[in-house]
């Protein structure tokens, strides 16, 4: 399946773009989807937290990935 | 409940109107604003990013659980700026009212403290000599 990560803060400034599209097997978890890009962009995993957010909530670790999920990368927030 | 993230400067005043209600003894704010230094460098802008559908959810999803907490709230408002600020703006005002006031601290306090775990927005500080996404790394 083909998911496409939405990327925010310093995670866009580490991959180098705004989006990120990625094929990976059915039923892939955040797990999954996060050992996989730390693999690729080892500085993701300097970062003091990284969460997976899915249609606009926080994930946990094993929550299946689908194709038309909207998924985000939220590195550490700071607002307010 | 009134929720909001805006690149447009927050008007205090408007804000604070939207927190009024009738049956309200108590209005309370918090107003953050852009400090000029942070630890120990001078700050010369911010921008804050933000994921807006998400910041827009989470923000509702605080203020509903204020709600649930407080059942006598009687109105919320939370709004958020996104974009380059100076020194001096306002980057987030919150403001509640309650029957009495013991409530209204304690439901402002719970907003700004959990806003600032869970709502996606970011923070880059620009100083004479660099930048940092604050609390990205340890």
């Amino acid at each position: 399946m083909k998911l496409t990560i939405a990327l925010f803060g310093i995670t866009r400034e580490i991959v180098g773009r705004p989006t990120l599209e990625l094929t990976t097997p059915d039923g892939h978890s955040v797990q999954n989807l996060l050992a996989e890009l730390r693999q690729q962009y080892p500085a993701l995993g300097k970062l003091s937290s990284l969460a997976v957010a899915v249609n606009n909530d926080y994930a946990t670790d094993d929550t299946a990935l689908h194709e038309r999920d909207e998924i985000a990368l939220i590195p550490p927030v700071s607002g307010g | 409940m009134h929720i909001d993230l805006t690149d447009q400067p927050i008007d205090i005043t408007v804000a604070l109107q939207l927190a009024e209600d009738d049956g309200a003894g108590a209005v309370n704010s918090f107003i953050g604003t852009v400090r000029n230094q942070s630890t120990g460098r001078r700050v010369v802008r911010l921008d804050y990013e933000a994921y807006d559908s998400m910041a827009l959810h989470q923000l509702r999803k605080v203020a509903e659980q204020a709600q649930e907490k407080w059942p006598m709230l009687r109105q919320v408002v939370v709004i958020h700026r996104k974009g380059t600020l100076h020194i001096g703006d306002v980057a987030v005002i919150v403001a509640v009212s309650t029957p009495h006031r013991a409530e209204s601290f304690a439901a402002c306090q719970y907003i700004i403290d959990t806003l600032k775990q869970v709502v996606p927005i970011w923070k880059k500080e620009f100083y004479e000599d660099g930048t940092t996404w604050v609390a990205a790394h340890p």
